[in-house]
């Protein structure tokens, strides 16, 4: 290739990019708007990020297909999805880039250790998140205006646990581990208070990571304390070998958990062990929700069995694509002024949000796990 | 229930997973002087071919004896992972044979991220279930709870680790292995085909790698492509303890880690009152590790040059 054929070829290239860029820019006739969708997509809790993913994608993809339309033109939403590993480290890199990118509003991230780092980078950027599944208390107590979530929070998720071991489950002596994320020792500290004020004993307190499968240590110091019940703050990658490893050493005490169990993932790691666990989930078992079954219809079909918190990812984009509406106007800080005024009547039931960003309608379910599958005990409001 | 004592029997088999692990790094290391950091993936390799062997035997015959299924599991495993340390010998590291001592450890490092992420396309990135084939019996012992499982993967171990003791102690190849780690040009000299040698070493090392994976994923329950980094940091660490290059020292730093980790992650909220948790399980190994360098480079074992191999 001589040096003019190169040139040409560059410039041509040159076009094409700018072309391209062209069709991107607002102003044509089909307005983009960029939301962006947080959670891990890889690591051990997949399953669980590519769930939330999959609930935010159905929303945008059923807004897009209806139809939007804001100020006059019509628009269309874009997920940019992104992969923060369960990290807190890289929760804030993944934020930072997609406020870079221009995003109106973030769907996520998943956990309460990504949530809560990242926040402050959308208080920052003056733009709107809104997690799925984020549970621990202090994300919405830091006082940041731009942060809401659909689900219960950990308060009353661990409150709500902790008074139906104590009452229900007549447990006296208790065991506590947690895995140390910011979801599973604050649903284990709101647990703890819960089960001492009805008058629970707790005898042991001990801790394991996010990453570990072996607890034959701790669970054999917690057996030396004949606890009646061992309450696991945690997700199923640690709680199935848990169960597992409880009945080898035979310890016969009742293993409850919070909503990091109550997934189908758990029931397959723990096997035959799974049997007679108890886990709780916020809001109502998804054939309960008002919208569940016809979800569960759609979400299927396209992307397989729901994990768990897809509903309220689904939620969470049409509760912010609504204040949008309202607004008018996908600008940040006018869909800000809307989100407060929220009342919508969601897949996981009614969605109003309090002065903090929590949500009002914090029930929540109680599941026991028998003969593989999990099976509704009762809801709690 | 006596806890001193389940703890004590908790970490001797994790121990002894560690310990075969831990050999690999150290045969290799003897003779070499090279730590092949992509190890602990190996034994990822061997826990997921055997887990893909063993839903498919499940899916053909589901009436099979757990434990044949389980060997069956193995005898694909073992082979495959033998196999692919002599591939990553061959193309990982033989070229770097001459190579300043810092490119092969980079190498290692790139080979592992490459096998991590291969597995994790292959097999995604999931927590796999592994079935229960391994009897699941329930013992009392001195107080404590023993499962058959449990004494599987114990007595399993120790028969690998002293069949690999004859070998280098008793065999041709071994007493090949021995000279090339002692001196790798004076034992070409003598007429031994090292590259015959530090093949037949990485065969050896990845086979009992598969091994380990295999075992540690049945006593778990689960596998997972990120399963091999902690287990061979930790195997790693052991090999240290023992004296890295010495047989007997990875074998018994590996059960003497495995002890130290359940002790001390068993004792220590108690011992310090609640100040430092059980969440600092990892530490105890690492401590350890940074302990052995400072007050004893060579490790528990590491003096008897002569024994490297």
């Amino acid at each position: 290739m001589n040096l003019s054929k190169l040139a040409l070829s560059l410039v041509a290239l040159a076009c094409a990019g700018l072309l391209a860029a062209c069709g991107e820019k607002p102003g044509g006739s089909g307005d983009v708007i960029r939301i962006g969708s947080v959670s891990p997509l890889t690591g051990p809790q997949t399953h669980i990020g590519k769930d939330n993913e999959n609930g935010a994608r159905l929303a945008v993809d059923e807004i897009n297909a209806k139809g939007l339309e804001l100020g006059g033109k019509k628009v269309k939403l874009e997920l940019l999805s992104e992969d923060d590993q369960a990290e807190p480290k890289t929760a804030t890199i993944v934020a930072q880039k997609l406020v870079d990118a221009g995003v109106v509003a973030v769907i996520g991230h998943l956990n309460s250790g990504t949530t809560i780092p990242a926040s402050k980078i959308y208080l920052d950027a003056g733009i709107p998140q809104i997690s799925p599944s984020a549970t621990a208390v202090k994300y919405t107590a830091q006082g940041y205006k731009t942060a809401y979530r659909v689900m219960a929070n950990d308060a009353q998720q661990g409150k709500a646990l902790g008074q139906y071991a104590v009452t229900k489950l007549s447990a006296k002596k208790i065991a506590v581990i947690d895995d140390r994320t910011a979801y599973g020792q604050g649903l284990a500290d709101e647990f703890e208070k819960a089960a001492k004020t009805a008058g629970g004993e707790i005898v042991a307190r001990e801790y394991t990571d996010d990453r570990k499968t072996d607890f034959t240590a701790i669970l054999t110091t917690i057996k030396g304390k004949t606890p009646d019940l061992i309450f696991f703050g945690g997700m199923d990658p640690q709680g199935g070998p848990m169960a597992q490893q409880m009945k080898r050493l035979g310890l016969t005490a009742k293993l409850l958990g919070g909503d990091g169990l109550q997934n189908i993932n758990f029931l397959k790691l723990a096997g035959a062990d799974a049997e007679g666990v108890i886990a709780s989930s916020p809001g109502l078992p998804i054939d309960a929700m008002p919208g569940g079954a016809d979800f569960r219809k759609r979400f299927e079909a396209r992307f397989g069995p729901i994990q768990v918190y897809a509903p309220y990812a689904y939620d969470a984009v049409n509760v912010l694509a609504e204040a949008m509406k309202r607004a008018n106007s996908a600008e940040p800080a006018k869909v800000l002024a809307e989100l407060p005024k929220t009342s919508h009547q969601g897949v996981t039931g009614p969605v109003t949000f309090d002065a903090k960003g929590d949500t009002m309608a914090g029930a929540v379910t109680l599941y026991e796990a028998r003969g593989g599958a999990w099976v509704v005990l009762e809801t709690v409001k | 229930m006596d806890i001193f004592t389940q703890q004590l029997i908790n970490g001797l088999v994790v121990g002894s997973v560690y310990a075969l692990v831990a050999l690999g790094y150290t045969m290799v290391y003897g003779i070499l002087e090279l730590i092949n950091f992509a190890h602990g993936e190996v034994t990822m390799i061997g826990a997921m071919v055997a887990l893909m062997v063993i839903g498919a035997l499940l899916g053909v015959a589901p009436d099979m004896p757990g434990l044949m299924v389980f060997a069956g599991g193995l005898l694909v495993a073992v082979p495959a992972c033998m196999a692919l340390g002599f591939a990553i010998e061959k193309i990982a590291y033989r070229p770097l044979r001459h190579a300043p001592r810092l490119a092969p450890l980079i190498t290692a490092i790139g080979v592992s991220i490459v096998l991590q992420n291969l597995a994790m396309l292959i097999w995604g990135r999931q927590y796999i279930s592994f079935p229960p084939l391994l009897p699941q019996g329930r013992h009392e012992f001195l107080g404590a709870h023993v499962t058959d499982t449990q004494i599987i993967i114990f007595v399993t171990a120790l028969i690998v680790m002293a069949g690999l003791w004859l070998l280098v102690e008793r065999t041709r190849l071994g007493r090949a292995m021995r000279a090339t780690a002692q001196s790798r040009e004076v034992a070409q000299l003598m007429g031994v085909n090292v590259d015959r040698v530090i093949a037949a070493t990485f065969i050896i090392g990845s086979g009992l790698a598969a091994l380990a994976g295999v075992l540690v994923s049945a006593y778990y329950g689960l596998a997972h492509y990120y399963m091999g980094f902690m287990l061979g940091l930790k195997a790693f660490s052991a090999a240290v303890l023992g004296g890295i290059g010495n047989i007997a020292g990875a074998m018994l730093g590996g059960l003497l880690l495995g002890v130290i980790e359940a002790l001390g992650a068993g004792y220590i909220g108690d011992l310090t009152g609640g100040f430092l948790g059980s969440h600092y399980q990892d530490v105890f190994a690492f401590f350890v590790l940074i302990l052995v360098l400072v007050l004893r480079p060579s490790g528990l074992l590491g003096e008897r040059v002569a024994n490297r191999a």
